[in-house]
């Protein structure tokens, strides 16, 4: 069965494709009531952020864009310091998409807000005329904490700048399965709230936090020194990359550090809490490789920069276009 | 070669002697230079200057504006690396053609248009072919299989350079180079003759190198100690043989010949391009005479950039107007160009 555009009529057939995909798999208390807005608890301050997944292919290594589209907006949830709690679901078909494939992606969302410790609260569907594919918006609450306070510019002189794990990985897949090349690079797609709790509850020291999504982690880092006016240091030899995902690079003259991931983060922390936290990253799922990669210093001040294997020094700057890979 | 990495670092660190300016001929050393911070290893005296050999860099406009020309034909998609989009024509880039409606699509390995060519029958490709005696024989061997196939829906553009005659030119209108990184890759193929010979004649002496730090720190080493003689080393053996790669070669010359060939910045070099031959021209997109450049920006110095004739931060523009969002010239926009290097490594840039 596929996709009609009298599933986005908000006829019956809409009314059908809800009941027996979406509530199915999304049910909850809140969604269950149908109402034209999900009502939910309140809090002294909430994180509120909205993100739009487009995805191609809709399947790769590793992922699917449903497990994105939850990943996506409950990261940038928690790297606010928040506790995810409620997501939307915002989803335009295109007209000719399988039922079978929507419900895979349906299922692989529920999966991932199961595990993330997420409600889907309230949800929209639509239909387009296309090749038969989707896109998804979610948005998300969360809420803040008593007392809690990061961001780039509290990073002080000293803070230690660690990763969650290897980087690349999910661009270099994304990248794979468009060129039809097969590999063993898997996306990282994943959600990180266990590992951030992780680091909450033990009252580790952090100043900011950052997923390492589009971009990548150079642009981040400058950002970062941008923010707090300070100069961020990273090692070339520390920096995690799997040696897949290097050999990719390295073909196609793509640099790990200006690559998307979508279940990596950047930390800062206060330096005497820097093992405590690499330790707690480890130990978490999806942070296996994590590393301590540099640090907080006076030096090249409101830039980010790179040591490099053989002693000299880079600058690095933010990512201009859209990431070319280099031509011979 | 067999001194270790920190000795000879830390003698081109203290050098000394007279001030020696350097060519590093390939796009790809230009980068791996930048990236991996080898300048500021080196002592004051001695100055790395980026050479030619960025496919990206040399391209004329009139091929740009061909190439936007071709995108906006009926029914024809213009097939290219990601490089080539950004590089302003005479009046516009490809991307910005792209999105007034101009067919082109990206790939990053050139084998994908054989792909894209036999499954949509209906459509017309022309592939970009920008390049130098590395990439070539690659296109030659995608030509032959084309012709092979019968493949009727696939045309190449062709802007495809040779080294030799361009170093040749700049040995003879640039006298103030100590020395030149010859570039690997195209040596993998072409072999160390040509360059020995220029060595010769010009008594300035050309190391071929790798493309790791320390095989770049060494090269430069070795031209440091070579000054002043007309000698040529071969320090990337492993890759390198000294006749080259006679097969690739021989693929490369059954589909081309040679020809003279507009550089940007230049002109026209005799000898220093590769032209369809007569019995693939039908695989031709109509490269012959694609000469013109015609700088959108009449303050853009790509030009004495890519001759070493100035740093990328005396251009007026640089750091400006032209930066890698708001390219005004070709340097700019290649991740082998060296005003892209100087901008976002901040190597004498000022932002």
């Amino acid at each position: 069965m596929k996709i009609t555009m009298a599933h986005g009529s908000g006829g019956w057939e809409t009314s059908q494709l809800i009941e027996n995909l979406f509530a199915r798999y999304f049910s909850n208390p809140i969604l269950d009531r149908m109402e034209d807005s999900a009502v939910v608890e309140g809090g002294a301050r909430i994180a509120f952020t909205t993100d739009s997944f487009v995805v191609h292919p809709l399947f790769f290594p590793g992922g699917d864009i449903g497990r994105l589209a939850v990943c996506g907006t409950v990261n940038d949830l928690l790297m606010s310091g928040s506790r995810p709690a409620y997501l939307s679901c915002a989803m335009i078909l295109q007209e000719g998409l399988k039922i079978e494939t929507l419900e895979n992606i349906v299922r692989s969302m529920a999966e991932t807000a199961r595990e993330a410790g997420v409600l889907i609260a309230a949800g929209d569907t639509k239909v387009v005329e296309g090749p038969g594919e989707l896109y998804i918006n979610t948005s998300g609450i969360g809420y803040m904490p008593e007392g809690r306070n990061i961001g780039a510019s509290l990073c002080r002189p000293g803070d230690r700048i660690l990763v969650s794990g290897c980087l690349g990985d999910h661009h270099a897949a994304i990248m794979s399965a468009r060129m039809g090349i097969e590999n063993e690079i898997r996306s990282d797609a994943a959600p990180l709230n266990r590992m951030v709790n992780g680091l909450f509850e033990a009252g580790v020291g952090v100043r900011a936090m950052r997923d390492i999504t589009r971009g990548g982690l150079a642009t981040i880092l400058e950002e970062y020194a941008h923010a707090c006016r300070y100069g961020m240091e990273i090692r070339q030899k520390d920096i995690p990359v799997s040696v897949q995902t290097r050999g990719f690079c390295e073909i196609l003259g793509l640099d790990p550090l200006y690559m998307g991931n979508e279940g990596k983060m950047l930390l800062v922390v206060k330096e005497e809490d820097a093992s405590q936290a690499l330790e707690i990253l480890r130990g978490s799922p999806y942070g296996e490789g994590a590393a301590m990669i540099g640090e907080v210093t006076t030096r090249h001040q409101g830039r980010a920069y790179v040591k490099t294997d053989i002693g000299g020094e880079r600058l690095l700057s933010p990512l201009y276009g859209e990431g070319l890979p280099r031509i011979c | 070669m067999t001194a270790p990495i920190e000795y000879v670092i830390r003698r081109l660190s203290e050098y000394d002697g007279p001030p020696l300016r350097l060519m590093e001929v390939c796009g790809t050393q230009t980068a791996e230079i930048s990236h991996n911070g080898i300048r500021n290893l080196l002592s004051t005296a001695i100055q790395m200057i980026s050479g030619p050999g960025c496919p990206v860099c040399v391209t004329v406009s009139a091929y740009i504006d061909r190439l936007i020309e071709l995108s906006g034909q009926e029914g024809t998609t213009v097939v290219s690396f990601g490089d080539l989009f950004r590089v302003p024509g005479s009046r516009e880039s490809l991307s910005e053609a792209k999105a007034a409606g101009g067919r082109a699509e990206m790939v990053y390995a050139p084998a994908q248009i054989l792909d894209m060519a036999r499954k949509q029958p209906e459509k017309q490709f022309v592939f970009a072919a920008v390049g130098f005696e590395t990439t070539a024989p690659v296109y030659a061997g995608i030509i032959k299989k084309a012709k092979k196939e019968g493949l009727k829906n696939l045309r190449f553009l062709t802007s495809l350079k040779t080294m030799p005659a361009a170093i040749r030119w700049i040995c003879a209108h640039e006298p103030d180079i100590q020395g030149f990184l010859a570039p690997g890759h195209v040596c993998a193929v072409t072999g160390t003759k040509d360059y020995e010979e220029i060595a010769r004649e010009y008594g300035i002496p050309f190391v071929v190198s790798g493309f790791s730090p320390e095989e770049l720190i060494t090269a430069i080493y070795g031209l440091v100690c070579l000054r002043g003689r007309g000698q040529t080393r071969n320090f990337y053996p492993a890759v390198v043989r000294p006749e080259g790669n006679p097969e690739a070669r021989a693929v490369m010359h059954e589909v081309f010949e040679p020809c003279g060939a507009a550089w940007r910045g230049i002109g026209r070099i005799e000898g220093s391009g590769l032209r369809i031959r007569a019995a693939f021209r039908e695989f031709d997109a109509g490269s012959d005479g694609l000469e013109e450049d015609i700088r959108k920006n009449s303050q853009c110095r790509c030009a004495q950039v890519l001759l070493g004739e100035i740093s990328p931060g005396d251009c007026p523009l640089f750091g400006k107007v032209c930066t890698p969002a708001t390219p005004q010239g070709a340097c700019m926009v290649s991740a082998e160009g060296s005003c892209f290097h100087y901008y976002s490594g901040n190597e004498g840039g000022s932002r």
